[in-house]
């Protein structure tokens, strides 16, 4: 934590002179300043906490991930702690409203990741709160949500719902069907979807449950999913989070800083088609159940050699530390392979040529009512600019022959555009709509 | 009058904010006050209508539920089945009153388990009786009860002072009730005709609307006419339930059309939820 924050934290608020409007509030109740008015000056307040939407937030800029940009945030932004996602089902039959849903989501999302609520309390007591209250005093938890469409958003049972058929980008269809999958329907597809991530799960979680409320009548939940990792607190070194297996996850990964490896693998460019997509990227999550009691009964060996990297270390078999390049050819004295044939790492790595943005958080979900097992596994999120030459052929390999699969199954799975970011004044979505 | 009680406690609570908030924020403070739309009086003649309304239910109640326990009390459990969710239609759609005490509600509706065993009477009591045990038999005495519970409440309810945030608050209150107890078939547990209740209650919700609609108009007329949509895909949703004019069961239903009818009313409540900004003024 750095000192500015550490500052916010033992201050009291109202001594900070950047005082929020929330503060005010607060603090307003607890002074109870009480001037009788008269009836003229009523619409004067009615009218003085109609906030303009814009990135105001007081709060420690430790805290916040800048919402406007090129790209959304939430992307290449490094992994907070805790994710929220949900699918969601368009239900309105007019393009209008959908276009208009973007523009009150990015209004709201502009004002959260900024450590504002989405609305002021309106001095009318006859009406519900415009945000739901959860995270009033909170910091923002680098709080950012990104936002996709999926491939039924364009094209549903065969129906050009919105006009926007021609749109439809060719890498954003279903996936195709790997060996062993399983899906459910209950946990499969969307029309849109939302990745709210913090480092807080209750900020996370607000941000969705305020998002789907502004979207009522328009757009529904389709499934949804709560994911974490390790928290920073726990681990201050911020060390390759591990699964629930205990392995490292997400050691191979792009450099997040090097613009142009980010444009060559990640974001969308000008001539992959379609133009409003540009600066977008691909999202691909998968909801792969571990079964984690099975694993648990399997010797270290057969971990190890199921991944192909020590579990201690992370280090690829044969070698001694968790950054050593995968070195596919090493042998052991005998001259069998130090990584087998079938070991997940090898599988992924492939010829090396292709390369996806991990973004993966375990989730929980109580227990498997059919098996009284875990519900539990890894909420597989990967970002990428060609799901036909990164993820597709990659995952198809691994289905085939991954160690791995006795131990998961691919239950959810979904594909959508990340739409590019935006700038104040304009709306995420504005490309498309 | 309670409606100047009320206007006060929103005068009130408004200066609050604005005393503190003209501290902190002065450069604001010449933000030009709104223009102001019809005041809360203007209410008066909707809480009125309200009102007669309710009335009017709880009367048709009354004789609804008198041929209802006509039939447990002379052995006619066909006729008593028949009439058992239409009569209660007249309570649901008039919740927001007839709710108002505490004492007669859960005589009337109370759901097994939701009081003591040997408190359990009314609608309910009997329902149990009619499709788990089919009969009427040891049923009269409850017959007699509910019919007597259904009286006094008829002529309680002359007392009730009908205020604006009644109607507010019942509106989405009604919704509630059917996201809560209707959309998971708790509220007929027995007898599964839980679409009755729940067509009552949008009714209720709707008339509410209805009444408050020329004074929403004057403040939101885009708002209004959401909400009126969103009442309309309700009730067309609803109408897909019918066979021969009747409601299918609760236990009909696939579970992705009650997920259909549980999302439809959130839909509607959330518009409906903004019915309050017609107190200001």
């Amino acid at each position: 934590m750095s000192d500015s924050s550490k500052k916010q934290d033992k201050e009291p608020a109202f001594l900070d002179k950047q005082v929020t409007r929330r503060n005010v509030l607060k603090y307003t109740g607890i002074g109870g300043l009480g001037v009788l008015l008269g009836a003229s000056s009523l619409g004067g307040v009615f009218a003085m906490t109609k906030q303009a939407p814009s990135e105001t937030g007081k709060a420690d800029k430790n805290e916040t991930v800048p919402f406007y940009g090129k790209h959304q945030a939430g992307i290449i932004t490094e992994a907070q702690n805790n994710v929220y996602f949900v699918s969601m089902d368009v239900i309105t039959t007019k393009k209008e409203e959908v276009k208009h849903l973007f523009k009150e989501w990015t209004e709201a999302v502009a004002l959260m990741t900024a450590g504002n609520p989405v609305g002021e309390l309106s001095p009318n007591h006859y009406m519900p709160p415009k945000d739901t209250g959860e995270v009033m005093g909170l910091s923002p938890a680098k709080l950012t949500v990104t936002f996709g469409v999926g491939p039924s958003l364009f094209v549903l049972d065969g129906k050009d719902r919105f006009g926007l058929k021609h749109k439809q980008p060719k890498e954003l269809v279903d996936l195709p069907k790997f060996s062993f999958d399983s899906l459910e329907k209950d946990w499969t597809g969307g029309d849109l979807c939302i990745q709210a991530c913090a480092d807080d799960p209750q900020v996370a979680f607000h941000a969705v449950r305020n998002l789907v409320r502004i979207a009522r009548g328009k757009a529904t939940i389709r499934w949804a999913q709560e994911g974490f990792q390790r928290s920073k607190q726990s681990d201050p070194k911020q060390e390759t989070p591990r699964n629930l297996f205990g392995f490292k996850d997400g050691i191979v990964n792009p450099n997040v800083q090097d613009k142009q490896e980010m444009n060559k693998d990640i974001w969308v460019q000008p001539n992959d088609g379609p133009n409003w997509l540009e600066g977008g990227s691909y999202l691909i999550i998968r909801r792969i159940q571990m079964y984690i009691e099975v694993w648990d009964r399997s010797t270290l060996k057969d971990q190890e050699e199921t991944f192909g990297r020590y579990r201690d270390s992370g280090a690829p078999l044969g070698q001694n530390l968790e950054m050593d390049p995968v070195d596919l050819e090493l042998k052991d004295q005998s001259g069998k392979l130090m990584i087998p044939e079938n070991a997940h790492v090898r599988l992924a790595k492939g010829d090396g040529k292709q390369v996806i943005l991990r973004r993966p958080y375990s989730y929980t979900n109580g227990m498997d009512a059919k098996t009284g097992s875990f519900d539990a596994g890894l909420l597989f999120i990967c970002f990428q600019r060609e799901p036909s030459k990164q993820f597709i052929p990659m995952q198809q390999r691994l289905a085939k022959m991954d160690k791995l699969n006795e131990y998961t199954v691919h239950k959810g799975s979904a594909i959508f555009a990340c739409l590019p970011g935006t700038s104040l004044g304009g709306f995420i979505g504005e490309t498309l709509f | 009058m309670r409606m100047f009680g009320l206007s006060s406690v929103l005068l009130i609570s408004t200066s609050l904010l604005f005393g503190c908030s003209a501290n902190e924020q002065s450069p604001k403070k010449d933000t030009k006050p709104k223009e102001t739309a019809a005041p809360a009086a203007d209410l008066e003649d909707v809480t009125k209508a309200y009102r007669d309304f309710a009335i009017g239910e709880i009367s048709q109640f009354v004789k609804a539920t008198e041929e209802f326990t006509n039939a447990v009390k002379s052995g006619d459990i066909e006729k008593a089945k028949e009439l058992y969710p239409t009569a209660r239609m007249y309570y649901e759609r008039s919740e927001p009153i007839a709710e108002v005490f505490g004492d007669l509600d859960p005589k009337i509706d109370a759901r097994e388990g939701d009081v003591p065993e040997e408190e359990w009477t009314g609608y309910h009591r009997i329902e149990k009786g009619l499709w788990e045990e089919n009969t009427t038999k040891g049923y009269e005495e409850y017959a007699d009860q509910l019919l007597k519970d259904t009286k006094l409440l008829r002529a309680k309810v002359e007392t009730v002072e009908v205020t604006p945030d009644v109607l507010i608050t019942g509106a989405v209150d009604l919704l509630n009730e059917v996201s809560t107890s209707k959309v998971t078939g708790e509220e007929d547990r027995y007898s599964h005709t839980d679409l009755y209740d729940f067509a009552a209650n949008v009714q209720g919700a709707e008339k509410i609307y209805e009444l408050l609609q020329p004074a929403l108009e004057k403040k939101d007329q885009a708002l209004s006419e959401k909400i009126g949509e969103h009442f309309n895909q309700v009730n067309q949703l609803l109408e897909k339930h019918k066979k021969d004019d009747k409601y299918i069961l609760y236990t009909e239903l696939q579970d992705s059309e009650i997920k259909e009818l549980s999302q439809a009313i959130d839909a509607l409540a959330e518009p409906l939820s903004q019915l309050g900004i017609v107190m200001e003024g």
